[in-house]
């Protein structure tokens, strides 16, 4: 196994996947369990669709992809927390629209402009997919995501439990969701290159809801989805080097396992209690 | 503490105490959560004022409508009613020592010291309105405005609520104001009864208003105009 390891991560694609990786696992099951709860589950997948649009167009026009593709996804994401509140359309049906569109959008771009760009990496991801250029904004941004959520962190359990109460005590709620949506903005862009569009919302959704079959506290299931998410994440790159299958899927797929592990234990734990 | 408000919504004056129980009666659009947004500072009233004498919105402790996301939220008893410090900590990221405290006093006063490590999703109906109680004290004991308390709850649940809002406005002092559907109870705690009507409405103390229409169409006496769709 050492050897393994040590072969893995003497390629400097691996090394860039890792580094880049565990960074969006940790900041996805971090905005995870709000957004979860605030049942915006698919709006990593909406925004993700954006996303595909925005490269798309950066691919199109040769500009920078995520320096197109983050204030893109933010518009969108501001954009479709605000409209849901205030409008007749509902939060899912907004998303459904959106990320049709966008999808749509981008693959008349491709199509148009001849691009030159693998769609199968662009939906399903690459670990090949990261540049050199693109680790250095993954990390700054990152880093920024998982700063903000601990400064914040007990406003955005308060604004999620509670919207109604929070306003009525002062907490700017609107400054807050809005918060949330930037961060999950920044991690889905980042973190779409190696899942890809169509898996990266799984980062997001997959850890909370496993570490709440088994977590009691909010603060034992943001670190529990910490914990759950990085290892799910590791695992799956391992697996990717012995056998012959996609990165992204694979780690989804170790994300699933982790989650029916996690409900037949809680569901031990409560018949246990009874 | 004092405050009068003339609402759009009708020509109504009102004004509560320290240490009234005022309970808020209406039919559904009755403009029952404009004003519950007004008391509380979210909405300024667009004719008519509300006036705060010796208390600011920010210090009138909420207990907001029950919500489904609250359900099956995993969140202690503890961190649920620490919660409602933040509102005083301003742009302070993480909890102080003195509201801790606070959220410890709050959690003795409504005696939930055995489930405080407990879940909020695994309690009762009852025992959740109790921590959601304990967390708006947290803020403040002056006043406490709570919006359909009741709904949901099953008898035994409901005569315990009724039972700390009694002891909090009896033997803390705090004032209570109740929105409530459930007039027959609700209307044993109360000296103060403000009914609001797309017609006319009514303030005055819990005797009178047993004495008038409003009271005998809501408890079925008359031609109750809720039945009438």
């Amino acid at each position: 196994m050492p050897s393994i390891l040590a072969e893995m991560l003497s390629y400097d694609f691996i090394l860039r996947a890792l580094l880049v990786g565990l960074l969006v696992s940790l900041c996805a099951s971090l905005l995870g369990s709000s957004l979860v709860l605030k049942r915006y589950s698919m709006i990593g997948d909406g925004l993700s669709h954006v996303g595909y649009g925005a490269l798309a167009f950066a691919a199109a026009f040769n500009l920078a992809p995520l320096y197109v593709a983050i204030p893109v996804v933010v518009a969108a994401a501001f954009f479709l927390l605000r409209l849901s509140q205030n409008s007749r359309l509902k939060g899912d049906a907004l998303i459904a629209i959106i990320s049709s569109s966008a999808l749509a959008i981008g693959m008349i771009i491709i199509s148009v402009f001849q691009v030159n760009i693998d769609v199968n990496s662009y939906m399903f991801g690459s670990i090949l997919a990261l540049q050199q250029e693109d680790v250095a904004v993954s990390v700054v941004s990152s880093l920024a995501v998982i700063a903000l959520y601990i400064l914040f962190y007990n406003k955005i359990f308060s604004v999620t439990f509670d919207e109604s109460f929070s306003k009525a005590t002062g907490i700017k709620t609107g400054l807050y969701n809005g918060l949330i949506a930037l961060l999950t903005a920044v991690v889905i862009v980042v973190g779409m290159r190696l899942m890809g569009a169509l898996l990266i919302s799984s980062l997001v959704i997959f850890p909370s809801l496993t570490a709440m079959r088994v977590c009691k506290s909010y603060r034992g299931v943001t670190v529990f989805s910490v914990v759950i998410s990085i290892v799910c994440f590791i695992t799956g790159l391992v697996i990717t080097f012995y056998l012959p299958v996609p990165t992204g899927a694979c780690i989804v797929v170790v994300d699933l396992a982790a989650f029916l592990i996690c409900t037949l234990v809680g569901k031990i734990k409560s018949a246990v209690r009874k | 503490m004092s405050y009068e408000g003339v609402a759009a919504f009708k020509d109504i004056s009102f004004s509560v105490e320290s240490g009234d129980y005022l309970l808020i009666l209406g039919e559904n659009g009755s403009g029952k959560s404009t004003l519950v947004k007004g008391i509380l500072g979210l909405k300024e009233p667009s004719a008519g004022k509300i006036a705060f004498n010796g208390i600011t919105p920010r210090q009138i402790g909420y207990l907001p409508q029950q919500n489904a996301i609250q359900k099956d939220f995993p969140a202690t008893v503890q961190e649920v009613v620490l919660s409602g410090c933040l509102g005083a900590g301003g742009f302070c990221p993480f909890y102080t020592k003195k509201q801790r405290q606070a959220a410890d006093k709050s959690i003795r006063h409504l005696h939930l010291e055995d489930i405080r490590k407990k879940s909020f999703r695994d309690l009762s109906g009852g025992q959740q309105q109790r921590v959601l109680i304990a967390r708006a004290l947290c803020a403040t004991d002056k006043m406490l405005l709570l919006d359909e308390p009741v709904t949901g709850l099953d008898a035994v649940m409901t005569a315990e609520l009724y039972d700390i809002t009694e002891h909090l406005n009896k033997v803390h002092k705090t004032t209570i104001i109740m929105i409530s559907h459930d007039i027959a109870n609700a209307l044993k705690y109360a000296n103060k009864v403000l009914h609001l009507s797309a017609g006319n409405s009514f303030f005055g103390t819990a005797e009178e208003y047993v004495r008038t229409d409003f009271y005998k169409n809501m408890t079925g006496g008359g031609n109750n105009a809720e039945y009438s769709c």
